[in-house]
């Protein structure tokens, strides 16, 4: 990377909100995905102590991250399987098309899979003549449509049934409907050739357990079970931080993870892969690859932000933020959205790409609340903002503000002189309504949609004072 | 916390906001604090506990300014605030803030002796009646400040003490725990999104029939949706829990 690719959050942002058919869409699958974690939860007898199991299983899984990738690799490998190691995307990619050349592969279905996003994956193999399909229903309707998804569990979130129903309509000539069943029907007829033609089904992980050298995932279309068990090839893109320590493990976070994010208290199919057909099996694939990726994560795990390696990408985060849920996923202009995506992009793309995602909050905390694993979310995006200052990536104006600020506020008498002062212009400018409806820039922000308040007449400390209450 | 013997000082953090805003939400949490049995101190040279940098990002003059408050309050046995984000700042923050440096210890004494004041008045001084009569009926619904609510677990406080206001009753906001889009600076650098939520908020109020008046515990919020509000023309406004607590309840106008 040569001049990293600035990304201006808050301008996509700004025409998101004015997107009605996005705010449509947006409204009904937050407010259905966050009733329905709150039910999940509400149901497990102990909500707190499941989610403090599962952070400790999480934490300790990457404390020993590299004694537990090497145990995998070694189950995998008994169990007749192959590992294969990608320091970054560019690494995986070429890992993958080379397999598929070494094994005539030319057609792929894939399972959802967002580190196969961040590889981007699709476009190396499209690059080397390969037909690559998605098989996730909304991460299909996304390819067909030509966009990244804008969710990391709910894909196609950002449409609405009738936009949906255009893109299929247009790319696949679907009869007219809308009818959200139909056009499943639909697809699944388009899919069904596709599995049955490919020669390589690419999945993703929900989890990776050490102990067994099980891939899992978690899924309701039966989409990955088919991806992963029809074709010849079966290939698990995975990210590092994946692995966990033991199928104890894996008891706890299975518990977790469908109702953190959907709402189910499970999945309608959990898929655990344990390597390629043995003799006497019925299905299963012939061989069984996991591509293991790191691409920044050694990097992220080494540094203070390690807990953000934790996450297990069930998406609640971003269904309970209200930054989220106003802009949807893709203003974040990034594979991972969201306040984890506000902390995890700039980590992995670099801070000066993404400057303004710390920023995308109001450290409400209702994200690290919903966590299912209790990540501090608002902690790290409080760091994050301070390397943003210690790289000099903040604005002239906030910096030589901070400065005044900090000045006024360990002087009394300039904290005197600034309040008296505020208090006369911002009276004489408010007059008798009593606030002000236009602030100058950059502070017209404010007021841009809200009056601001002159100050009081007298301050509280002056009323002490004069009651001869301070001491 | 239960187990802290009951204070007969504590020393008022006003917060800049209320102090240069809000006066008689200052007097009113005096009223209470003298109401619950304790005396009040009013440190004079308090100012900000270092909030907007730290928030910002911009720790090492948080750090500068949340030492001049380690000074202002270096007598005090204990500090009740009016805000439950401030409280926060210091009891969650400040040991981070002040972690391996000299001050470490004051830091983490007056992070375990600073309350929020609806927290400071049941846990602490174990009040249960404001002893608050309103002249008129009055209907209200509680908005919870995010800080307040997700970092000090401030929820059944002020709900216990307003149920117990004469002629008041309580309506159920919805979304009450969703963030008004404040955010410190968050409202000016990403404006149009702050200004979206408030919307919300805004919105989820005016649907509200009946309701008077909306309470909040932190006096940043109470600006951001009383600008709101009367940047929409509306009537209605959000006051400050102290101010409910001692029936200072102006009726609609």
């Amino acid at each position: 990377m040569s001049t990293p690719y600035k990304y201006a959050f808050s301008n996509a942002a700004f025409v998101a909100l004015k997107d009605i058919q996005l705010q449509t869409a947006l409204d009904r699958g937050m407010t259905r995905a966050v009733n329905g974690r709150v039910a999940a939860m509400g149901e497990t007898t102990d909500a707190p102590g499941l989610r403090q199991q599962a952070r400790r299983s999480r934490l300790d899984a990457l404390a020993r991250l590299p004694e537990l990738l090497e145990q995998f690799e070694a189950a995998v490998t008994a169990n007749g399987g192959h590992v294969l190691w990608a320091e970054n995307a560019a690494e995986a990619n070429a890992l993958l098309v080379d397999l598929c050349k070494r094994e005539n592969v030319t057609r792929i279905t894939k399972g959802k899979s967002m580190v196969s996003e961040e590889a981007g994956v699709n476009h190396a193999l499209e690059q080397a003549g390969i037909d690559v399909v998605e098989s996730d229903l909304g991460e299909y309707i996304l390819q067909l449509a030509g966009e990244p998804p804008s969710h990391i569990v709910f894909p196609v979130v950002h449409k609405t049934r009738q936009q949906v129903a255009t893109v299929l309509q247009n790319t696949l000539n679907m009869p007219p409907t809308d009818d959200p069943e139909k056009m499943t029907r639909f697809v699944r007829g388009v899919m069904r050739e596709k599995f049955l033609a490919s020669e390589l089904g690419i999945s993703g992980a929900n989890f990776a357990v050490a102990e067994t050298g099980a891939i899992v995932t978690c899924e309701n279309e039966g989409n990955n079970r088919l991806s992963t068990s029809t074709p010849r090839i079966h290939l698990a893109i995975v990210g590092i931080e994946k692995v966990l320590a033991t199928m104890e493990d894996l008891g706890t976070l299975i518990q977790l993870l469908p109702r953190s994010a959907t709402g189910q208290r499970i999945t309608v199919y959990n898929n655990i892969m344990t390597g390629p057909r043995k003799p006497g099996e019925k299905d299963g694939p012939e061989a069984f690859y996991v591509l293991l990726l790191d691409n920044g994560r050694s990097r992220i795990l080494a540094s203070e932000y390690a807990e953000s390696l934790a996450c297990i990408r069930c998406g609640a985060c971003m269904n309970i933020c209200p930054v989220y849920q106003n802009v949807g996923g893709h203003a974040y202009g990034a594979v991972y959205p969201g306040p984890i995506g506000s902390i995890v992009t700039p980590l992995l793309n670099g801070l000066s790409t993404a400057p303004e995602l710390p920023q995308a909050s109001t450290l409400c905390g209702a994200c690290q609340a919903a966590c299912p694993v209790d990540i501090a979310i608002p902690a790290m995006l409080l760091k994050l903002r301070r390397d943003l200052n210690d790289t000099r990536q903040t604005g002239a104006f906030w910096r030589i503000g901070m400065r005044v600020w900090r000045m006024g506020m360990r002087s009394k008498a300039l904290y005197d002189l600034g309040t008296v002062a505020g208090r006369i212009v911002t009276r004489l400018l408010a007059g008798k309504s009593g606030v002000l409806r236009r602030l100058p820039a950059p502070l017209s922000g404010w007021t841009d949609s809200r009056d601001f308040p002159a100050l009081s007449r007298e301050r509280f400390r002056d009323r002490m004072a004069r009651r001869g209450k301070t001491r | 916390m239960k187990a802290i013997p009951k204070p007969r000082r504590a020393a008022l953090f006003i917060t800049c906001i209320i102090d240069n805003f809000f006066p008689d939400v200052g007097d009113a949490c005096v009223e209470l604090i003298e109401r619950a049995g304790a005396a009040v101190d009013f440190p004079p040279d308090q100012m900000c506990c270092g909030q907007p940098g730290y928030n910002g990002g911009f720790q090492a003059d948080a750090r500068a300014v949340a030492g001049r408050w380690l000074d202002a309050f270096r007598d005090a046995e204990y500090v009740v605030t009016p805000s439950g984000s401030c409280a926060a700042m210091v009891r969650h923050e400040y040991p981070v803030l002040f972690k391996g440096t000299p001050r470490e210890a004051e830091a983490l004494r007056l992070a375990h002796r600073t309350f929020e004041l609806s927290e400071f008045l049941v846990d602490v001084m174990g009040m249960t009646d404001p002893g608050a009569n309103l002249p008129h009926p009055v209907r209200a619904a509680i908005h919870d400040s995010c800080h307040g609510l997700r970092e000090l677990g401030i929820s059944s406080q002020p709900r216990t003490l307003l149920a117990r206001v004469g002629n008041l009753s309580l309506a159920e906001l919805p979304g009450h725990d969703q963030c008004c889009g404040f955010g410190g600076l968050f409202a000016i650098k990403m404006s149009a999104i702050s200004g979206a939520m408030l919307g919300e908020k805004i919105g989820a109020i005016d649907a509200l029939s009946g309701v008077d008046v909306i309470i909040a515990g932190d006096a940043s919020c109470l600006m951001h949706m009383n600008g709101g509000l009367s940047r929409r023309g509306s009537k209605r406004r959000v006051i400050h829990l102290a101010e409910a607590l001692t029936g200072r309840i102006a009726p609609l106008p």
